[in-house]
């Protein structure tokens, strides 16, 4: 009944009164803020035209002293940028190998327990990612639960709490949710048929698992990677708690700026980010799509 | 039954360029039991809805009872919709679903409860007041649908394909049930549908539609017996479409034979299309001096009542029906009588239809799919 | 479920829940400590409860998620109503574009844009803080509008489009027939929408942190406060409350679907 709609005068009234509220706020809202971001980022504090803030991301270098005690210069922004690039691919991939497995468990098991998991597996979710983060924190310092856990065991103690390790922990434990969700839904409405049929065929379970489960779970796959590299790119707090603040990220800097009141800068690093993530989402799309046509 | 009651002039109906409807004519007279009857995309249902104010005609003019009602919303018309899918409001019960127009006008309780009393009484549900719509049948849920529109007193009826999701006996019940509700409430019942026998049974007036345009307007036996042109004569029953050559008035060729007919009026030498259906053709043996025809029979097949039989004549296959058995092989005349010869004008139409030398009924084809436009 | 499996699952909600254990446990530690458990108290939970900070800081919270979840609810039903309605392919494609932008976009980037404009447009009036409860607000309705929209969307599409017509057929004007036949049928959806809507307005941290105001302070920023100086299980306390409070409303909301299913299978 597709053509069961009239296209009287009223009719298109009542869509536009129905939509201008929204419209105008997203509009103001949504899209000019990000105007916004550029403005401020292409301006000096009169709000003069500058490339200033741009040149400084990618110029801007400090001192620092690796442990054996030498002394380097690096570029500060592209350091952190790399940093945060590398902590969130990292954290991305744990939590695929993590999560994919717990999705196929999960989706194969009975409607009750698939509920139940699926709860559980959320309840975290909803706790406030500040305290889930700080748990953490007391967990893995030098004195915390896992030394002293380790310790009664008689195990040397860990040395966690202030290196990279921690805050990809932290970040694993954040959004492992957020990655088991998407390909959970995807694998759940897989036909269990299919992979019986691969079965019968030559296949066996890991084949089935690389010919048959793999591709079709990878629109789920894919929603889950965009899920947990956005937010653990753009994360701050994580590396300041779990990192003693010795591991900046992009967000972190970003904050950082915004804290000293340097928003001008501070909206050239979104900008920045925000068009590196930007390209990195089509760049995936290219593939994906690539990769999708080439299995048909 | 002579009053008209609505009429349409001239509509068009486009939809984001595409016309779907070119030129509607039609007026409905009061009381009378209406079909708009054709395939699917005829655009019987956008003139429905055009009827019922879901749709507002690009050009041309709607009127009811003399007034014209082409900006008059749905709420304001004196129609009521039975829809295609009942659309019954499933979070209502049956009491509720059926109240519901006396509810909006804000009746009094008591009168609320009278008619709707009365109205499932006559759709057959009495009983049935709390039971929630979901878990009625097909048939149950009609009802309700067909006594939750009857309910205001409306001067017209819409139906929009009501019967199509029902099973054959069901429907066989429902199109009796109708047909008796409508001389019982005495109202203008307008009925949509893609079948063409539920509309020559049910139907005062049947009007026949194809592509936007309307084919035929009639009663079911002019419909039947004298279609207009090769579309209504191969849409409605069986019938084997002919090219001929009018002779003269009453006098037509075809099939390489000169035949007597009733019809003239047209020019000497015409080309005509010929329409002679099934059941009017009498078998002769060949050599008999009735045989006008001579053919193959190809095959037969048993239908209960009667044999149709496919014949082959100078490479047409014709269908017949008859009531006596003739042996695959055969070789047969045929025999027509003049008034079962029928002569239709040339039109856009003609040629398309073919013979019967395919085994897939080509009505079968174009009446696969629900209406949708 | 095989063994290997089971194992596996049991690792997975170990690590899950682990830390939520131990902020539990701690949280009635009578000493300081965070590793060594000296003895059952209730005193961090009575500290929290004299802490009118934190407890202004809840009631915030609720006001705000209360206030941005049913905005946001109204008008993205409206809006998904008109996006159903919409027959334009260009209008339509623009508009879910820009409704994905907040859901795509992180939380920091929203964050600061919703900033940067708060603050000029601020400083262009003269005023002295351009940040306050209603940045906040305007902030919490702009994060929560797309997923309402995504949750009303479907159910609309879903739905019979005969049934609001039914209702018009039989003497509602339209706008009686929104209210009759089609918000009953899309009201799963709409309050759906509405508890996704109030939950992440209560657990945003990141973009309340840089639209809220000195004088408003949610409790995520409340916490984050209370993290960045030394450490005290107060906030296990806290934690603890919270992370009950989520698994009653999740229980109820099982049982609500629970019974919902069961009406279902009736019919």
């Amino acid at each position: 009944m597709m053509g069961g709609r009239s296209s009287s005068p009223r009719r298109r009234l009542t869509e536009r009164l129905l939509l201008a509220p929204y419209s105008l706020w997203a509009v103001v809202f949504i899209v000019v803020p990000l105007a916004f971001i550029a403005y401020y980022a292409l301006t000096d504090n009169n709000f003069s035209f500058t490339l200033e803030n741009i040149t400084r991301f990618f110029t801007a270098t400090s001192t620092i002293t690796a442990e054996n005690g030498q002394s380097q210069e690096v570029r500060t922004y592209l350091l952190i940028f790399a940093r945060s690039l590398k902590l969130a691919v990292i954290s991305t991939v744990v939590c695929l190998l993590i999560g994919y497995p717990m999705a196929y468990i999960i989706s194969r098991a009975g409607p009750r327990a698939q509920k139940t998991m699926i709860t559980l597996i959320m309840i975290p979710m909803w706790m406030n990612f500040l305290i889930r983060t700080y748990a953490w924190m007391t967990i893995l310092q030098d004195t915390g639960i896992l030394n002293g856990f380790l310790g009664l065991l008689r195990l040397p103690g860990l040395h966690i709490i202030g290196t990279e390790s921690a805050v990809v922990v932290g970040m694993v434990y954040d959004y492992l949710p957020y990655m088991i969700m998407p390909i959970y839904s995807v694998m759940a409405k897989m036909d269990l048929r299919l992979e019986e049929a691969s079965h019968d065929l030559v296949c066996n379970r890991l084949q089935t698992l690389w010919r048959v489960i793999l591709p079709l779970s990878m629109p789920g796959v894919i929603s889950g990677v965009t899920m947990v590299l956005i937010p653990s790119i753009s994360t701050f707090y994580i590396s300041q708690k779990l990192g003693n603040g010795r591991f900046f990220l992009i967000g972190d800097a970003i904050e950082g700026q915004y804290v000293a009141n340097n928003l001008h800068f501070a909206a050239a690093i979104a900008l920045i980010m925000m068009i590196a993530l930007l390209a990195a989402m089509a760049l995936m799309k290219h593939f994906t799509d690539r990769a999708f046509q080439g299995g048909e | 039954m002579a009053e008209q009651l609505i009429l349409l002039e001239n509509i068009h109906k486009d939809y984001g360029g595409k016309q779907v409807l070119k030129n509607i004519n039609l007026y409905i007279r009061d009381k009378e039991f209406i079909t708009l009857l054709g395939p699917s995309g005829c655009g019987k249902t956008t003139t429905l809805r055009i009827i019922g104010g879901f749709e507002t005609p690009s050009a041309g003019v709607v009127y009811f009872d003399g007034k014209k009602i082409n900006d008059l919303p749905p709420y304001k018309r004196q129609a009521n919709t039975v829809f295609q899918r009942y659309a019954l409001f499933p979070h209502l019960n049956v009491f509720e679903n059926i109240a519901f127009g006396l509810r909006i006008a804000k009746k009094p309780k008591a009168l609320i409860e009278e008619r709707v009393g009365e109205m499932l009484r006559m759709v057959n549900l009495t009983g049935y007041e709390r039971a929630s719509v979901a878990r009625l049948s097909g048939g149950e849920q009609q009802r309700v649908a067909i006594a939750r529109a009857l309910i205001n007193h409306p001067r017209v009826l819409l139906l929009d394909e009501p019967l199509s999701a029902l099973d054959l006996k069901l429907r066989k019940e429902m199109q009796r049930e109708l047909k008796a509700i409508q001389q019982q409430v005495g109202i203008t019942f307008v009925f949509v549908t893609h079948d063409q026998e539920e509309a020559l049974t049910m139907s005062d007036t049947v009007v026949v539609m194809n592509k936007g345009s309307i084919q035929q307007i009639g009663t079911p036996t002019d419909i039947y017996n004298e279609p207009k042109n090769a579309f209504v004569a191969d849409f409605i029953g069986e019938s084997n479409i002919l090219d001929g050559m009018m002779i003269e008035d009453r006098v037509v060729r075809f099939s390489g034979h000169t035949f007597d007919c009733v019809d003239g009026g047209f020019g000497s030498h015409e080309k005509v299309d010929v329409v002679v259906r099934p059941e009017d053709v009498d078998i002769v043996p060949e050599d008999s001096d009735k045989a006008m025809l001579l053919g193959d029979v190809t095959s037969v097949t048993f239908m209960g009542v009667h044999y149709e039989i496919i014949v082959d004549i100078n490479g047409f296959k014709w269908m017949i029906q008859t009531t006596d058995f003739v042996p695959e092989g055969a070789h047969i005349g045929l025999f027509i009588e003049p008034d079962a010869i029928h002569i239709m004008k040339r039109s856009e139409y003609s040629g398309l239809y073919g013979d019967y030398s395919l085994d897939v009924d080509p009505q079968a084809i174009s009446l696969g799919g629900e209406e949708e436009e | 479920m095989k063994r290997s499996s089971r194992i596996y699952t049991i690792l997975i909600f170990v690590f899950l829940f682990a830390p939520i254990a131990i902020l539990l446990v701690f949280s009635f530690n009578e000493a300081k400590s965070l590793s060594v458990f000296s003895g059952f108290s209730l005193k961090w939970y009575q500290e929290l409860f004299r802490d009118s900070d934190t407890l202004r800081s809840v009631q915030n919270t609720l006001v705000l998620a209360l206030s941005a979840s049913l905005i946001s609810t109204v008008m993205g039903t409206a809006a998904a109503v008109g996006i159903h309605r919409l027959r334009s392919k260009y209008a339509r494609a623009a508009l879910d574009t820009v409704t994905n932008i907040p859901m795509i976009n992180p939380d920091i980037i929203t964050g600061i844009s919703l900033m940067l404009m708060f603050v000029f447009i601020g400083s262009r009036l003269g005023m002295a803080a351009s940040l306050s409860f209603w940045t906040m607000l305007i902030a919490h309705v702009t994060f929560c509008l797309p997923y309402v929209i995504l949750q009303v969307l479907p159910k609309l599409q879903q739905m019979d489009p005969s049934l609001p017509e039914a209702a018009m057929d039989l003497g509602c004007t339209p706008t009686q027939a929104f209210f009759r036949a089609t918000l009953p049928e899309i009201m799963p959806g709409v309050i759906t929408g509405l508890i996704m809507a109030f939950t992440l307005s209560l657990d945003d941290f990141v973009i309340s942190y840089f639209t809220a105001g000195n004088g408003f302070q949610t409790l995520p920023i409340r916490i984050y406060g209370m993290t960045k100086k030394t450490v005290t299980p107060k906030m296990y306390a806290l934690a603890t409350i919270i992370f009950f409070t989520i698994l009653l409303l999740l229980l109820l909301s099982n049982f609500a679907d629970r019974d919902d299913e069961k009406q279902k299978r009736k019919k």
